[in-house]
Order: C-alpha cells, then sequence, then structure tokens
C-alpha cells in the first residue's frame, strides 16, 4: 500500500497541470485588487479568508461598485455555495477520519481540489492516503494561489487602464459559467439570471444580482422538476 | 461595516459551506430539495455578474457593434462554450478587446 507521503507527492503531482490556470487566474486577481478600490491590504487577506477566486473578484468588483454590505456580504457566499455540492460527495470519503481533520481539511476544498479528489479516490481507501492525497492537492493549489494573488497585487499598480484588464473579471465567470452548464435547466438557469440581471441594472447598489440570482434558479429548478417528474 | 469585517464573515460563511457536509450533513444525508437547486445556483450568479459587464458595460444597456464589450464578450463566450477552459476563454477576450480597440 501506497504510504502517507507518497501519496501526498502523487497530489502534488496530479494537480501541477492545473497551475497553469491556478497562477493567471491569481494574478488577475491581484491586479484587480491593485486596480481597483478596494484596501490593498484588505483585498489581499482575501486570498487567506476566503480562498475562493470566483467570490474574491465579485467582492472586489462590488465594493468599486460602491455596493451595500448585504449585497458585499451575500453575493460572494451564493457563488461559493456550489461547495456544499463538493462537500457532500467528499463527505462519504471523509467520515472515517478524525473530528479534527474533518474540522480543519475543508478549509482547502476548491472546485480543483474537489475535481482531482474524486478522480482518484477509492471507495475502499484508507482514510489516512485519501486525507494526504487531498493536502497534496489543496496546499500546492494554496500556497500557488497565496504567491501569485501576492505578485499580481505588487505589481498591479503598474498596470495602466488603458489595457482594460478590468475585462478579465468578466472573462473569468465567462469561462465558469461555461464550466457550470451540464444540461438544458442549467443553461435557462444562466440566461434567466442573465437577462434578470441587465432589465433590473437600475435598482439600487447590487441588490439586482441577487433578484436575478434567485430568478435564474427558480426557473432552472422548474425546468428541471419538469423534465424529471 | 468596516470591509475587514466583511471579508471575515464571508469568509465564515464560505468555511460554513465547504464543512457543511463533511462535518454534520454528510451523517444525515443530502434531501434532495437541497441538492437539486444548488445546481443551478452557480449559472444564474455568474450570468447575473458576466452578462451585464458585457450588455451594459458603462452602467445602461447599449447593444450594437460600437460596444466593444460586447463584441469581444460573445467572441470568448464561443470559446468558452467550446473549450470549457479559462486559460483560453481569457486570451481571446482581451486579444479581440485590444483588437477591436486598436481597429476602431
Amino acid at each position: 500500500m501506497a504510504s502517507a507521503d507518497d501519496r501526498f507527492r502523487e497530489g502534488v503531482r496530479a494537480v501541477a497541470p492545473l497551475l497553469l490556470g491556478t497562477v493567471p487566474f491569481g494574478l488577475i486577481v491581484g491586479v484587480t485588487i491593485a486596480g481597483t478600490g478596494i484596501d490593498n491590504l484588505a483585498g489581499w487577506a482575501t486570498s487567506v479568508i476566503i480562498f475562493a477566486g470566483a467570490a474574491q473578484l465579485a467582492l472586489i468588483e462590488l465594493v468599486d461598485a460602491d455596493a451595500i454590505a448585504i449585497v458585499l456580504i451575500a453575493t460572494p457566499i451564493v457563488i461559493n455555495l456550489r461547495m456544499a455540492m463538493y462537500s457532500a460527495a467528499l463527505a462519504t470519503h471523509f467520515h472515517k477520519l478524525s473530528p479534527l481533520d474533518q474540522l480543519w481539511l475543508p478549509y482547502l476544498l476548491t472546485d480543483q481540489t474537489f475535481v482531482m479528489s474524486m478522480a482518484h479516490f477509492r471507495p475502499d481507501e484508507d482514510p489516512v492516503t485519501i486525507k494526504f492525497y487531498y493536502l497534496g492537492v489543496g496546499t500546492t493549489l494554496w500556497t500557488t494561489w497565496l504567491l501569485a494573488t501576492t505578485v499580481g497585487v505588487v505589481v498591479g499598480a503598474e498596470v495602466p487602464s488603458s489595457w482594460s484588464l478590468d475585462f478579465t473579471i468578466a472573462l473569468v465567470f465567462l469561462a465558469l459559467l461555461a464550466r457550470s452548464i451540464a444540461a438544458h435547466p442549467a443553461l435557462l438557469a444562466a440566461v434567466v439570471g442573465g437577462v434578470v440581471a441587465v432589465l433590473s441594472l437600475d435598482m439600487p447598489n447590487g441588490t439586482g444580482i441577487m433578484v436575478a440570482t434567485v430568478a435564474g434558479v427558480a426557473a432552472g429548478s422548474i425546468s428541471d422538476w419538469r423534465l424529471n417528474r | 461595516m468596516s470591509i475587514w469585517a466583511i471579508i471575515v464573515i464571508i469568509g465564515l460563511g464560505t468555511y460554513l459551506i465547504r464543512w457543511s457536509f463533511i462535518g454534520v450533513l454528510g451523517k444525515v444525508g443530502v434531501p434532495a430539495y437541497i441538492e437539486r437547486p444548488l445546481r443551478f445556483v452557480a449559472p444564474a450568479v455568474l450570468a447575473a455578474i458576466a452578462i451585464p459587464e458585457l450588455v451594459a458595460p458603462a452602467g445602461s444597456i447599449d447593444i450594437g457593434f460600437d460596444n466593444l464589450r460586447l463584441v469581444a464578450g460573445l467572441i470568448a463566450i464561443a470559446v468558452a462554450w467550446k473549450t470549457r477552459a479559462m486559460g483560453p476563454t481569457i486570451v481571446a477576450g482581451m486579444l479581440s478587446l485590444w483588437l477591436l480597440d486598436w481597429l476602431f
């Protein structure tokens, strides 16, 4: 049986190709922090405290748009709700781990950690080797994310606004959006979410995003229910 | 409310979501009426943030070829749909925007 050490290294090696996406994404988040209204230190700290790129970008953008506190708090949390699905899927693999491990390992849970873990875990696997593979993936991503966002914040002040790098925020969300659509009900959720967000642009301080999200989830759920009843 | 308080609340909320099923809910099972709608949160909220950035980059609706971010965004959507990858989407979108900006 593979040792804990082997499994950790296996996790590091498996996640290495994904860093080609993590590094530019982290740089973009860092550059955006430096180029917009959010305090640089507070913006940088989101990488440690929140550690979820799309949610961090949404917060940075909403701070820049002077959104009210409830919108600033609710939007990133709603974006991260998808992680509840990951947590549910990993729970069956983690249930033999110690309560302490169950307490701190979820901090490292991201889209990438989830995908890599689910692709490699075997149902009958020793909980210790599961833990070290997950840690190999998770700590590599965490370290890379921290380094990339830090470099982004440092060099970001030098980037001229004529480069329109703020447009990368929309592009990141479009890429994540394409990945989140697996079937027709999800496409409908996206179309309704996008259209309602445009129609509610005049609503104060970003509240339109909340209305649009509720409308999109409702549309997707109804369509899903009609297809599956 | 200070930005630090807001960041800490989001961090705690995000942690609780990550921990939820691993920590407690996994032991009681996931009810379908929670699990199914959760799958539509990501597409709905991501579109709600991204689409207005293309259709109304300056704050009011602007649909036409003079809206360069809309044109570049549509090209990026095609690439995102085809590749499902972040790198090519960002490269295609930024190159399109710079090229359009230079042409017009």
